[in-house]
This record gives C-alpha cells, structure tokens and sequence, in this order.
C-alpha cells in the first residue's frame, strides 16, 4: 500500500511544480515528472506478486502471469507523452527565441 | 520487493524535488533524467519488460531534445524574492495538494494490496491469447490485435505531433515575409 501513496506523492511534487515555478523549462519537467507518476501507478496496479511477464511458455501452462492490459495501455501513453513533449519544447523554443527569456512573467509583460 | 520499490521511489520524490528547485536548468534536466531511468529499474521490478525497453529509449529521447532547449538559453533560472502573488500561488498550490491528498486516502481503500490483484479485464486475453492473435507475447497481443484501433489512433497523435513540431519551428519562409514587410513600410 505504501507505494500507491509514495507514487501519488510523485505526482504531488510534479503538481507543486507547475503551480508555482514561473520557468518554463521548469514547468515541462513538471509535467513529465506528473506523466512518470501516472505510468509507475498503472504498472503497480497490474501488478501480481509471484506473476511473470506476460511471455507465454507453451511448455509451461500453469504460470501466473502479471496483467497485460495495464501494460499495454501504459505503452501507448508512454509513445503520446513523448509526442506531447516534443511539441511543448518546440514551442518553448520559439518562445525563447521571441522574448529571449524563459520566465513566464516577462513574457506576459512584453504583451501588446 | 513493495520495500524495493518504495525506495527507487523515494529516490524519484528526492530527484523530482531538486529538479525544481534547481538553480542551474542543465541540472534540472539531468536529475529529471533521474526520475526517468529510476521507472525503468521499476518497471523491470514489475515484471513489464516491454514498458521497459519502450521507456528507456523514449527517456534518452526527451533528455536529448531538453538538453538541447537548454543549451540553446542562458542556462540559468533567475530567482526574485517571493512576492505576493508567488506567496498566494504558493499557498494555494498546498491547499489544493492537501485536498487531493485527502480524496487519494479515501479512494486508495478501494484498491487492492500490491500484488493482490486480480485478472478481472484481462482474463479471456491470457486464456488462449496465443491461439487468438499468434503471438508469444500478450502485450504485443492486446496493443495490435484485441486494442488494434487504439494504436492506429496513437500513430495518428504521433504524426499530428510530428507536423505541428515542424510547423512551429519553421522559420525560414516567416521571416523572410517578414522582412519584406519591413522593408516596405521603411519604403512608404
């Protein structure tokens, strides 16, 4: 049990982070840190103790194997984090190169 | 091996906090590749494999391209003194991590223990899975045979993804519109 709550304080440390840091570097590391949180829980829950991975072995029927279908949806979450990632980078650059800085208050002030 | 995860999390909680709060941002970067490759020992722990091929070479990915964000700045993050409304945000943000906090208690009684789960979705996917879709191995099995549209619609978010990054970083023809627009306004 303890590691569901050890995970959910992952996720807390990446909320804390987009709340209150104002770089935006900062805050897509934030982001990726809440995305790892949420990919380590759904492999927890999948999880059975004495389970192997779910490889079949024809010769060996009676294995317990862990759940594949957590597996799986973190596989394609994991492949659309990465997507989201990049594209959230891509347009911290152009930011960058725009305003010359990373810091979210500068940039709000440079408006207009 | 609850204790063994426990602690490569307790190692992640430690990454992710000073990732925040680093001063330099190429550090930041680095110790968030910390908490990435730490998921990967978790997940060999978890007996998941294929998450974990999958995750090492999508974490060198994202460490490479914030890397290079980074490297193109001044690097550093310039902290000011914690004015009102950084006290504000600040409070707030605790308030709102106590409230969740509160709702993860009570619904964490209605999960199972680690490792007591039980095969509730799953179970006509494993009995005879190798017969059904051919293959050894039952996630391959479930992400392109029984999920096969949910994969599809991953590699169209993939794609999307892919032009929407070119498009934002393509300059060349922006600027130089730009630049006759300037250039014309000098001349009238």
């Amino acid at each position: 049990m303890t590691a569901y709550y050890m995970c959910f304080g992952l996720f807390l440390v990446g909320l804390y982070g987009v709340i209150t840091r104002r770089n935006l570097v900062k805050i897509a590391i934030s982001l990726s840190i809440m995305e790892i949180s949420a990919f380590l829980f759904f492999a927890l829950i999948g999880y059975i103790s004495g389970g192997v991975a779910p490889i079949v072995n024809p010769a060996d029927p009676d294995k317990v194997y862990v759940d594949p279908l957590p597996q799986a949806l973190v596989l394609t979450a994991i492949v659309i984090g990465l997507a989201t990632t990049a594209l959230l980078l891509a347009v911290i650059i152009r930011i960058y190169r725009k305003y010359n800085t990373f810091d979210i208050r500068e940039i709000r002030n440079l408006r207009g | 091996m609850e204790l063994a995860i426990c602690i490569i999390t307790g190692f992640m909680i430690l990454g992710a906090i000073y990732a925040i709060h680093a001063k330099d941002l190429l550090s930041a970067v680095i110790t968030c590749g910390i908490v990435g490759y730490s998921l990967v020992i978790c997940f060999l722990l978890l007996k998941a494999p294929d998450l974990a091929i999958v995750q090492i070479v999508v974490d060198t990915i994202t460490l490479i391209i914030m890397v290079a964000v980074v490297l193109d700045s001044s690097r550093e993050e310039r902290f000011s003194r914690l004015d009102l409304s950084g006290r504000i945000t600040a409070f707030t943000s605790l308030v709102v991590i106590g409230i969740l906090l509160y709702f993860f208690v009570i619904a964490a009684e209605n999960l199972d223990a680690l490792g007591n789960s039980t095969l509730r979705m799953a179970a006509p996917y494993i009995n005879g899975a190798a017969e059904k879709t051919g293959s050894a191995n039952l996630v391959t099995g479930v992400v392109f045979d029984f999920r096969g549209y949910d994969t599809m619609g991953e590699a169209v978010v993939l794609v999307t993804a892919v032009i929407g990054v070119l498009a934002v970083l393509r300059i060349k023809g922006k600027k130089e519109g730009f630049g006759l627009l300037k250039e014309d306004s000098a001349k009238a």
